[in-house]
């Protein structure tokens, strides 16, 4: 289909281009160079002494019936918060999500990208990737980024999700040079990061109740806000509480804000009258 | 030098319109409906290859004709869509838009090419209640020689595309039930199966563009689905 192939309406409609694969990213390498700007030229630049907004602590564990992704909200530039309603857990799609921490803005992008990058995959092949194949591909995104990353930008996401071929929940962590690993019980990544693993470590059981999940999920990222400055915790004067979401066999579900404010008041209560240890 | 045979352009065109023609009523028809609560796509298929898919959040695509031609229209639709929902926003994909591009794309090959796309295409998008102004559904018809219409309710491409839009003008009614439109669907299919007095749920692919589906509207149906729709 030759006509189809060459550029068309000045530029503008490029119905077709030259790309012919699956790969979303890769069709915007090809023929949309302009949407994928090249950050590493701009290596030059010092971005430590710019002030970018950081997402902070996300974590991730697997309970009886899948996976949990959970995240606060808070976003920091420095000392300053920059947003305190942050979202940075993002289902990629109907069986997965990933959970953001580090530089923003790239993270925010990558989030978006791998959702897309997914979605045309499984439209233009007509069916979806393995849930490796997922967590892979991620891996190569991060891997893009790391000419930022040395300059500072560092994003490392988690990514979970619920496999439909071995029927369990999954998740991996990742590093900044898009090294990835999976883990076999819980994960917590971020400048809170490694407080919300010692508190999840004390409750964590592989046989958690989705209940129970909730409420170690909220007990750790108000662990982790607890003695971090950067993470948000449940902002109840607000109204603001964590991003945590539930992959099972069913797809993608996240808590409401009324189940989260109960399980944190109760950790709270529990906590001021001396029965606080975990679970 | 020789000099070649002076051939009038309406004879080149009536020539290439034939042979698209005759191409595209090889194959089946597909069948495209509202109903009260989205948009129904059917086409008789009995192959593992899809006729029918999804473009983006509120947009679907049914091809008829040969299969390798379409099926690149449907993925170059998709990175289309993609594209433009990547650098703006989901919303701003719409059928309109894309059904435009297509008729383009093969209007042009039409007149370029020594051989036309032996294709049809219908492009359909679901309204969304909560989006103001993009409400009502809408459904697009492109042709072979990048001719492009509009429709209201129902459409059918394919090589009895005009005996079964007959059909449909005098047995539609507007506010369906999806159980009634699939078995509407079914019987205007029935009619074009030549000789075969009933299309049997196997054969039959179907897909939603469901109006109340948060995000992706696109729902293809199993066999088992397409059954109990059928009441069978």
């Amino acid at each position: 289909m030759r006509a189809l192939d060459g550029e068309r309406g000045g530029g503008q409609l490029r119905f077709g281009g030259r790309y012919s694969g699956s790969s979303f990213s890769e069709l915007l390498d090809v023929d949309y160079a302009h949407l994928r700007p090249d950050m590493g030229r701009f290596s030059e630049r010092d971005w430590k002494a710019l002030s970018i907004p950081h997402g902070t602590t996300v974590l991730s564990f697997k309970f009886r019936d899948g996976v949990v992704m959970a995240g606060d909200r808070l976003a920091t530039e420095g000392h300053r918060v920059a947003s305190r309603d942050i979202q940075k857990v993002y289902a990629t799609d109907g069986h997965s999500f990933v959970a953001i921490a580090g530089a923003a803005g790239p993270a925010i992008e990558m989030a978006k990208l791998l959702r897309v990058e997914l979605e045309h995959y499984e439209k233009i092949e007509g069916e979806s990737l393995e849930l490796e194949g997922k967590a892979n591909k991620l891996s190569q995104m991060i891997r893009q980024n790391l000419p930022m990353a040395m300059q500072g930008m560092v994003v490392v996401p988690l990514f979970a999700g619920y496999d439909l071929r071995r029927n369990a929940g999954r998740l991996w962590k990742y590093d900044v040079t898009g090294g990835r690993y999976e883990e076999t019980e819980f994960e917590a990544t971020g400048s809170g990061g490694l407080y919300a693993s010692e508190s999840l470590k004390k409750a964590y059981e592989p046989s958690l109740s989705r209940a129970d999940s909730l409420r170690i999920a909220v007990q750790a990222l108000t662990d982790a806000a607890d003695e971090d400055r950067a993470t948000g915790g449940v902002d109840l004067e607000r109204g603001i509480y964590p991003n945590i979401s539930f992959a099972t066999k069913l797809g993608i579900e996240r808590a409401s804000d009324t189940e989260m404010d109960e399980v944190y008041r109760d950790i709270m209560a529990r906590r001021r009258n001396g029965s606080g240890a975990p679970r | 030098m020789s000099m070649p045979f002076y051939v009038s352009p309406e004879q080149v065109m009536a020539d290439k319109a034939e042979y698209a023609r005759k191409g595209i009523a090889r194959g089946k028809s597909s069948v495209t409906l509202e109903y009260d609560a989205g948009v129904l796509l059917m086409a008789e298929n009995p192959s593992t290859l899809s006729k029918i898919g999804e473009i983006y959040d509120r947009v679907a695509f049914a091809g008829v004709g040969k299969f390798s031609e379409f099926d690149q229209l449907r993925k170059v639709g998709v990175r289309y869509a993609d594209v433009k929902g990547y650098g703006y926003s989901r919303e701003d994909v719409r059928a309109k838009a894309l059904a435009n591009a297509y008729s383009q794309a093969v209007g042009d090959i039409f007149t370029r090419e020594l051989k036309p796309l032996e294709v049809e295409m219908l492009v359909a998008e679901v309204g969304d209640d909560n989006l103001a102004g993009h409400e009502k559904n809408a459904i697009y018809r492109v042709q072979f020689d990048g001719s492009i219409s509009d429709h209201e309710g129902f459409c059918v491409i394919g090589g009895a595309a005009e005996e079964l839009n007959n059909f449909l003008t005098s047995a539609y009614q507007v506010g369906l039930p999806l159980g009634e439109a699939a078995r509407l669907g079914r019987s205007a299919l029935q009619r074009a199966a030549d000789g075969e007095p009933r299309v049997p749920p196997e054969n039959l692919e179907v897909c939603l563009l469901e109006r109340a589906r948060p995000g992706r509207k696109f729902n293809r149906l199993s066999t088992e689905q397409v059954k109990e729709l059928l009441g069978e």
